[in-house]
């Protein structure tokens, strides 16, 4: 029981990285019709960002905001540069040359940082473990990425119904012209939205490199699962991203943790642990093809 | 002949006079070279049957690729032990003949075609993509986590599977197999493309609901061409691991994916030998630019983008604006 | 009762609150050509959607020769004989006109997987192909890619591709959208023609066109049939001036 209630939360924790990345890839998809393959070199460049800030400073807050602000920096500047003159291209250009940025943003960090990976010290007020209700002993960084997802998912909500910008955004996705018709600046709504989304993905790498290690080729395994969540959620939709990657979350870690003990149920341990891991590993893209037979839109998304 | 068919042949025929120059120069590395874009470009071909003529951006075919190396690898690692690899339902024997294990590498990569094509193709569009990235993300996965076969490390095998009457060890004779496939290849695609399934399903690409409104289901054609593009780009990877003498999850990677899909727009999308030019110049930058810098990926990350953004048809697009200027 | 091709019944179909079909009952009989006709807006694509099966209806039936056909889809269909045109020119552009109309015949014919045959070479492909780009007034312009035909061309290509199906009935989605007066002349020729292949269900706005070709006309108002009836009679309805001659003239 203790066991299963750690998982869930590990699970949560796992779901809301994920949903910091899914949530920037899948707006720019939902008001630009853009795929962004590079979303995962935003993620890397955060993590990047806050190790050496930390590491420089010794303070983990001012390496967070590094995080933040190199990321939407380095997103605006790609929005600029690249991004917008493949808004009116088709999928696949869009694939390639965002394939062509990660290329570039990977070999870019090896340069600068090396190969080797970096590690991120936990804030001393962050660090260690709190006595949850129930006898559990959870790791208080883990319970704080939890709360950062919440807090992201409630800004994006407010912010998309509540402000002005969420309202363009919403035109935005409904309606190109009319959005420039009225008056709109269209190409500056873009880059804040791509800013924005880039800031998300930066900081779920900073939450994340301080668990795992920071180096190169970090991003695109998330951004896959992020695809996924996207995938199963249904695209554009925040809402979507949000339950689909709790869903995920949830899936993988309670799917490793407990496939290999349920298979060592019928046949003997070390094949039971073989296959519950391979399976363990699988178990998240057979819940999405699951969701493809039975709801090809995703659980939030329009009928395409 | 018109234009594009000398264009398509000139590249395949300098493909071939590198091998052979370097045959007769005493350079065997470069001969290997060569074989290494004669194999890439037969994926690349492979690919573009999807991609180019069926407007399905796969960005998982690497799946295909990593399943026709391992197909390869397992049946020669078994064939070295002498154990079968499997006994159930019935016993298959190890391998180590080339035409026995390509047909095996091509079904099961056009099993595994048939199960994910089918599930991806519920979906159209940016989802297609993501989708196709996400199964060959699990099947990698499942790689990394199968110890029988070396799991992350990779397997490896030391003798390279044999075709009567070659002796596939020398270079040259390689090549030679690796080019003829390549033409076969680029040969069916040619007739395949041109051919009453062809007709529609480029149709399926350019206007689906045209095709839907002259009686035709999209799905049945675009799962037919995803499954034989996959039999290709799996027949490349039992070649690409005969090339190596190994197989491993790399082959699988998102990466690969990638570089596949790289293959064949540096080319030209929808050119017949336009993942051949691809293939070609990408071995020759990873050689040229290889040496000038460890980080040569970023340079080519620059040009691939100079290449989407102001010349959308590849090289071959370029040259055949050049020749239709002079 | 033979003589009714497409037989509508109740049809219905919401999209949240806005109902765009409400209750649509329509036949379309042999040899004729029944006009469908209704401001914008009024629900006559969403209504096409529905016959062709690219949209499912909420309630209602649609019977293709004596057949109900609901649970089929668009492909399905059109191999039944059920040819559409569509409101935008719907053709392959990088096609030629020729290759567009071979892939209506193939449609038709079936056969499409046939893997190394060029199709070209393919005369039970290419020469229905011709014979009915003839029909349609097309036969000098086979060889050139669609995209660089002329607005009116590509409605004929339309036609082309329709006759090639080998139609028991037409659905003809605005053909004379964007023509010049000279086109559309032509072209009112051309469908008055292609009665005799199949009736045809012609939705338009060139009211030229439709007092001119139609048979029965039916005019469709916020998804409603308002009225059915000959050229006269709906010229004579009081309904329909009010509500919607009224508003174009």
């Amino acid at each position: 029981m203790m066991l299963l209630s750690e998982q869930v939360l590990n699970g949560l924790q796992y779901g809301m990285t994920l949903f910091l990345m899914a949530a920037g890839l899948t707006l720019v998809f939902g008001v630009m019709g853009l795929i962004n393959l590079a979303h995962g070199s935003l993620y890397m460049l955060g993590a990047f960002a806050c190790a050496w800030v930390a590491g420089a400073t010794g303070s983990f807050a001012l390496g967070l905001i590094a995080s933040l602000s190199a990321a939407a920096a380095a997103g605006a500047l790609v929005e600029v540069v690249v991004i917008r003159r493949l808004y009116a291209r088709d999928h696949l250009e869009q694939v390639l040359a965002t394939f062509a940025l990660i290329l570039v943003f990977s070999e870019g960090a090896r340069w600068v940082f090396g190969s080797f990976p970096l590690y991120l010290t936990l804030p001393s007020a962050l660090s260690g473990a709190v006595m949850l209700p129930g006898g559990l002993q959870y790791p208080l960084f883990r319970l704080a990425i939890i709360g950062v997802g919440v807090a992201v998912a409630v800004g994006l909500w407010l912010l998309i119904s509540r402000t002005r910008l969420g309202i363009r955004i919403r035109a935005g996705e409904a309606d190109r012209e009319m959005v420039a018709a009225l008056g709109v600046d269209i190409a500056r709504l873009y880059t804040a939205v791509f800013a924005l989304g880039a800031a998300l993905a930066g900081l779920a790498g900073a939450l994340v490199g301080t668990i795992q290690s920071v180096q190169v080729g970090m991003g695109e395994p998330v951004l896959i699962l992020a695809f996924v969540v996207i995938v199963i959620g249904g695209i554009g939709s925040i809402k979507g991203a949000f339950v689909a990657a709790l869903l995920v979350g949830l899936t993988d870690a309670l799917g490793k943790a407990l496939l290999p003990s349920l298979f060592a149920r019928v046949m003997e341990v070390s094949a039971a642990n073989g296959i519950g891991t391979a399976l363990g590993s699988m178990l998240i893209y057979i819940l999405m093809a699951g969701v493809l037979i039975w709801r090809p839109q995703g659980l939030y998304g329009a009928r395409a | 002949m018109g234009r594009d068919a000398a264009l398509n042949t000139a590249v395949f025929a300098a493909l071939v006079a590198v091998a052979f120059g370097a045959h007769v120069y005493g350079a065997p590395y470069v001969v290997t070279l060569a074989t290494k874009a004669a194999i890439l470009a037969l994926a690349g071909v492979g690919l573009n049957l999807a991609l180019g003529y069926g407007g399905m951006v796969s960005f998982g075919h690497a799946v295909f690729f990593g399943i026709g190396g391992y197909v390869t690898g397992i049946f020669a690692s078994h064939a070295a032990a002498g154990t079968p690899v499997t006994t159930f339902p019935f016993t298959i024997a190890g391998s180590a003949e080339m035409l026995g294990i390509w047909p095996m590498a091509m079904v099961v990569t056009a099993l595994a075609a048939v199960v994910i094509g089918a599930l991806s193709l519920r979906t159209t569009g940016v989802y297609f993509i993501m989708v196709t990235l996400a199964f060959a993300q699990m099947v990698y996965y499942f790689a990394i986590s199968w110890r029988a076969y070396g799991g992350e490390d990779g397997l490896s095998f030391y003798v390279r599977n044999s075709f009567p009457g070659l002796n596939t060890f020398a270079p040259l004779q390689f090549f030679a197999i690796s080019a003829v496939l390549l033409a076969m290849a680029m040969a069916f695609s040619a007739l395949v493309t041109r051919s009453r399934f062809g007709l529609a399903l480029q149709a399926a690409r350019a206007n689906r609901q045209r095709v839907m409104a002259s009686g035709i289901r999209p799905f049945a054609l675009q799962l037919t061409a995803f499954v034989l593009s996959a039999a290709i780009v799996g027949l490349a990877g039992a070649l690409y691991a005969d090339l190596n003498r190994f197989v491993s999850p790399a082959m699988l990677s998102w990466h690969m994916s990638g570089e596949i899909m790289v293959f064949v727009i540096l080319g030209g999308v929808g050119r017949l030998a336009g993942p051949v030019a691809g293939a070609g110049v990408f071995i020759l930058l990873e050689q040229l630019l290889g040496g000038v810098s460890e980080y040569w990926q970023a340079l080519l990350g620059l040009l691939l983008l100079a290449i989407v953004l102001y010349a959308p048809g590849g090289i071959l697009g370029l040259l055949a604006r050049g020749m239709r200027r002079v | 009762m033979s003589d009714v091709i497409l037989d509508i019944r109740g049809l219905e179909k919401s999209f949240g609150a806005l109902k765009a079909t409400d209750g649509v009952t329509l036949d379309l009989r042999r040899g004729e050509i029944h006009a469908l006709i209704g401001p914008n807006g009024a629900g006559k694509s969403t209504l096409i959607k529905q016959i062709t099966g690219e949209i499912r209806q909420d309630a209602g039936t649609v019977s293709f020769e004596g057949q109900a056909i609901d649970a089929l889809d668009p492909a399905a269909r059109a191999r039944l004989g059920l040819a559409r045109s569509f409101q935008v020119s719907s053709i392959v552009p990088e096609f030629t006109a020729l290759e567009n109309t071979m892939l209506a015949v193939l449609g038709a014919g079936g056969g499409v997987f046939r893997f190394l045959r060029p199709a070209l070479a393919d005369r039970g492909l290419t020469d229905p192909a011709r014979f009915h780009l003839e029909q349609a007034g097309l036969a000098l312009r086979e060889r050139v890619p669609a995209s660089a035909l002329s607005h009116g061309e590509r409605r004929r290509l339309e036609i082309a591709m329709a006759l090639a199906m080998r139609p028991r009935a037409f659905l003809l989605d605005e053909p004379m959208a964007g023509m010049g007066a000279e086109g559309a002349k032509d072209l009112t020729v051309i469908l008055s023609d292609l009665r005799g292949e199949a009736p045809i269900l012609l939705v338009e706005h060139d009211m030229d066109a439709v007092f001119a070709l139609a048979d029965r006309i039916s005019v469709l108002v916020y998804g409603r049939i308002i009225a059915t009836g000959s050229v006269e009679e709906i010229r004579a309805n009081p309904e329909v001036r009010r509500t919607y001659l009224g508003e174009d003239a």
